[in-house]
């Protein structure tokens, strides 16, 4: 298989909390009607995971399954693993509307990390990010600044974040910009 | 920052995530060939630019991409409330005393 190229060649930048571009990983963009069993049952058997409730995310090792909207889900899984996956789901869903699309060259991840992470975010997108609003297991998709993005926590004092790869630049260094040391607001 | 509950997140959002999206129940013809000129007219361009509770399409375009349906007052720009594509539109005279 060919490398898969960074978009910024995985760019770190360490403030007051550490944000990095983390390496590629297999990402499948899946929509159909959640709300059907078969659909469900699809999903589970493909990723392993129970399907999340509204605005969830569920994560286990290196895979998550995360809601999107009524009709849309996304997959998370190392690149190795995304081809048997994707026939997994098309086999178990043949027949039936639906949509599985590998999009891991579409988007970007970044991880921020350390007790600033919440505060980097809480600077760039209008969503409560204290720890009482914000918690385990919610995948928020909103903006950050002018474009669109999701997040979620990866784990303690660590936020997940993708975005479209088109955007990748400019969202590292908004990113960046904001965990810049001295621009602490210790709100959290 | 106003807040709007989107029905499909169940959840009040910030209004940076939503896009307005024009008037809601519009009808598009059944047979639009069929229609003349002054009724194409009509059915494109004509709204009924309300002073007071407006049924309003609203799209949540920053989070789940889901077209709902919202009652807004134009003048205070209070959401009364807001509710899924393909519901019937809501009485208002309930919707007001219940406010």
């Amino acid at each position: 298989m060919s490398d898969v190229a960074q978009a910024l060649g995985g760019a770190s930048f360490t403030g007051f909390a550490r944000v990095e571009e983390l390496a590629p990983q297999g990402m499948i963009s899946f929509r159909g009607d959640l709300s059907d069993p078969v659909v469900q049952e699809a999903l589970r058997a493909a990723t392993g995971l129970e399907m999340p409730a509204q605005r969830g995310i569920v994560q286990a090792e290196e895979r998550a399954l995360g809601w999107m909207s009524p009709d849309e889900a996304i997959l998370l899984m190392p690149h190795a693993a995304l081809g048997g996956v994707l026939v997994e789901l098309r086999a178990a869903l043949a027949g039936q509307h639906h949509l599985a699309v590998d999009v891991s060259d579409a988007r970007v991840t970044f991880r921020l990390s350390g007790p600033g992470a919440r505060e980097v975010l809480a600077k760039l997108a209008p969503v409560d990010l204290s720890p009482a609003a914000f918690a385990e297991g919610e995948l928020r998709r909103t903006r950050v600044a002018q474009v669109a993005a999701a997040f979620w926590l990866s784990g303690a004092e660590e936020i997940a974040l993708i975005c479209f790869r088109s955007v990748a630049r400019y969202v590292f260094d908004l990113l960046a910009v904001s965990a810049a040391e001295g621009g602490e607001v210790r709100a959290f | 920052m106003l807040l709007i509950q989107c029905p499909y997140c169940d959840e009040a959002l910030p209004e940076l995530e939503f896009a307005y999206a024009g008037e809601a129940h519009i009808a598009r013809p059944a047979d639009p060939s069929a229609l003349s000129d002054e009724e194409w007219r009509d059915f494109l361009f004509i709204r009924t630019n309300t002073r007071g509770p407006h049924f309003e399409r609203w799209r949540h375009i920053h989070g789940c991409g889901q077209f709902f349906n919202a009652v807004r007052d134009t003048v205070s720009d209070r959401f009364l409330m807001t509710y899924k594509a393909g519901e019937p539109r809501p009485v208002l005279n309930a919707l007001e005393a219940a406010e």
